[in-house]
């Protein structure tokens, strides 16, 4: 029996892909930095993708909404093809919320601004409704008092739970995570991760790029290995961590562990 | 042995205590130390020597309300030039009887311009009043309707014409700088490379040779029969000028921004004009404040340059007052006076850019 479906049983994993990623590579000027990517994601899947600096995990799932741009392969995510049709990027970008490491909130908009800026302007959400996911979501990240504040009076744990809701904000079908808790102090991150593992809970069909090998441990249905551009290996998390096949996968989980 | 701070029974300190009242104000700020205390001595010798011969010629030995002659027996300054030339400075060579047209335009504008800083306002009904009053304030200069007579343009002068070339030329001249930037920032190569001609063209040139141009050769190129008002030529050369200057700075404010924002912004959909409008602009306008208004306040100090293609600006009616044989001579108290009315435009400019810091960066 292969990983997949015994994940399947446990979890009730829709077999519909979300995003299908064939054959994709992507260049830096001359530095090849994804080699040949194969990926696919179904709905309401967890993938974490982990990897030393500079293996391509981060530029990978930034390809995912077009903040990078792919050379050669294919990516589908929902049914639309990525290329340089604007009007297919900005939707995909409605249906694919982000989260970054350091944040990115607007400084110059409060927190309820920051969270009703994209329902308004993108998804024609009239004010008042949008005021009141905004703060669902806000009362979801356990921080619907600071809604008033600006980002820069807000702690990181705090701003990245915001950038959390801000995303949430826009109901998008997939969350990709670009090392949530990598600018944190450590007293931070669990706040942060806490709010994570109750969104994969709920169903999320979430991507995690992150070295928190305990959120992997805990959420992951699979736990892609990355190095030089490469998958070098996925699988499920237990035989993950517990048997990993592949030289460099031990190396790496020496190192982290 | 652990160490634990016992916070409960700490009393409150406050800061020491070094000086206090005036004499400890002056020993810490004028006196400590020797070179200091040199430095004070010598700066206020110079303002003996300065400031208090200036004020007996401006306040005690002054004439003010006279004619010219008692003027050069006197031996302060002579303010009766301005009070008795106070029209003519003010207003140029706009019909005696119809200078209130002129003056109400310009309460006005002032009355504009003072509801437009309150960032309150910054609703719709301004708008519509700001339309209207342009509307009305072009009618009472030109006339010709509703029983107005009318008055040529080659007559307007003095405040009104300095006030109308800054105020339109600034508020012209700061939204296409910012589209010049935007421009500049662009990855279409067409609209780039226009963008950096543009600006490098006009910045390469002097703002007179501009205005010489457009008084001069700009009107050889029209066709026969075709001519365009002078006012407005001027006015066209000083908001191509200011804009390049404009865009430069805000092209600063714009490379301050991290690409994070950028991403952000697009992350949620926002397409290229939302993430600009809402996400970028406000930020990098803000932040490029000090500079936009440096460049402003020198842009209305340079519409005096217009003189060169005579226009009776109020700088040009001043210098003909001094024309006059009367009161030739006088020229310090005429332009005493002009540089008080420049001033008070320039510092209310830089006060405002203050307040407006000060406002905006609530919650950075």
């Amino acid at each position: 029996m292969d990983t997949e479906s015994s994940v399947t049983t446990e979890q009730t994993l829709s077999d519909e892909a979300i995003i299908e990623i064939v054959d994709m590579h992507k260049w830096f000027g001359d530095f090849h930095v994804l080699q040949g990517i194969n990926l696919t994601v179904h709905k309401q899947e967890r993938i974490v993708i982990c990897g030393p600096s500079g293996s391509g995990k981060s530029t990978l799932i930034r390809c995912i909404n077009r903040l990078e741009e792919h050379q050669r392969g294919r990516i589908v995510v929902d049914g639309i093809e990525l290329t340089n049709n604007i009007k297919n990027i900005e939707k995909v970008r409605t249906e694919v919320g982000m989260v970054f490491q350091h944040f990115n909130l607007f400084p110059h908009l409060s927190i309820i601004e920051n969270l009703t800026l994209g329902p308004i302007w993108v998804r024609k959400v009239p004010k008042k409704e949008a005021e009141e996911t905004a703060m669902y979501y806000l009362e979801k990240v356990h921080i619907a008092e600071q809604a008033r504040k600006y980002p820069g009076q807000l702690s990181g744990g705090q701003q990245q739970r915001v950038a959390i809701a801000r995303s949430l904000c826009m109901n998008p079908k997939v969350m990709l995570f670009d090392e949530p808790t990598s600018a944190l102090d450590p007293e931070m991150i669990k706040e942060v991760l806490d709010v994570m593992i109750e969104l994969a809970r709920e169903g999320m069909t979430m991507i995690v790029v992150t070295h928190e090998m305990g959120f992997a441990k805990t959420v992951a249905d699979r736990v892609i290995f990355m190095d030089f551009g490469e998958i070098v290996e996925e699988n499920e998390p237990h035989t993950f961590f517990d048997n990993p096949q592949h030289e460099r996968t031990k190396l790496f989980l020496s190192q982290i562990l | 042995m652990a160490k634990i701070a016992n916070t409960s029974q700490k009393e409150q300190i406050r800061p020491p205590v070094v000086s206090v009242g005036v004499i400890g104000w002056i020993k810490a700020n004028l006196f400590n130390g020797w070179f200091n205390s040199a430095l004070t001595i010598v700066t206020l010798f110079f303002l003996w020597k300065t400031a208090v011969p200036f004020f007996r010629w401006a306040f005690i030995d002054s004439v003010w309300n006279t004619t010219g002659q008692v003027c050069r027996d006197a031996g302060g300054a002579c303010w009766s030039i301005i009070a008795s030339n106070f029209r003519f400075i003010l207003f140029g060579f706009y019909p005696y009887d119809l200078q209130w047209r002129p003056l109400l335009a310009m309460i006005i504008l002032f009355v504009l311009l003072f509801l437009s800083q309150n960032r309150k306002y910054w609703k719709k009904p301004l708008a519509y009043a700001w339309i209207s009053g342009l509307f009305i304030m072009g009618l009472l200069l030109r006339g010709g309707l509703f029983g107005l007579d009318p008055v040529e343009s080659t007559q307007w002068g003095g405040l009104p014409l300095t006030l109308l070339l800054s105020v339109f030329g600034l508020t012209a001249a700061y939204p296409l700088g910012v589209v010049l930037a935007l421009g500049r920032q662009s990855k279409m190569r067409a609209i780039k490379t226009l963008c950096i001609v543009y600006i490098e063209l006009i910045r390469g040139v002097p703002l007179i040779s501009l205005l010489f141009m457009s008084s001069i050769i700009f009107p050889l190129l029209l066709p026969e029969g075709l001519t365009i008002n002078k006012i407005l030529r001027a006015q066209a050369a000083i908001i191509m000028f200011t804009a390049a200057y404009i865009a430069e700075v805000v092209r600063g404010g714009l490379q301050g921004m991290s690409r994070g924002q950028y991403e952000a912004a697009e992350s949620i959909g926002l397409n290229y004009y939302q993430t600009m409008r809402l996400v970028i602009l406000p930020q990098a306008l803000k932040i490029v404040i000090p500079p936009t208004v440096s460049q402003l306040i020198s842009a209305f100090k340079d519409t005096s340059l217009v003189v060169i293609i005579a226009l009776y600006d109020l700088l040009k009616t001043t210098q003909s007052v001094l024309s006059n044989p009367e009161w030739m001579g006088f020229s310090r108290e005429a332009y005493v006076f002009v540089a008080i009315l420049y001033f008070l435009g320039c510092f209310s400019m830089s006060n405002y850019s203050r307040k407006l810091e000060k406002e905006l960066s609530r919650g950075n």
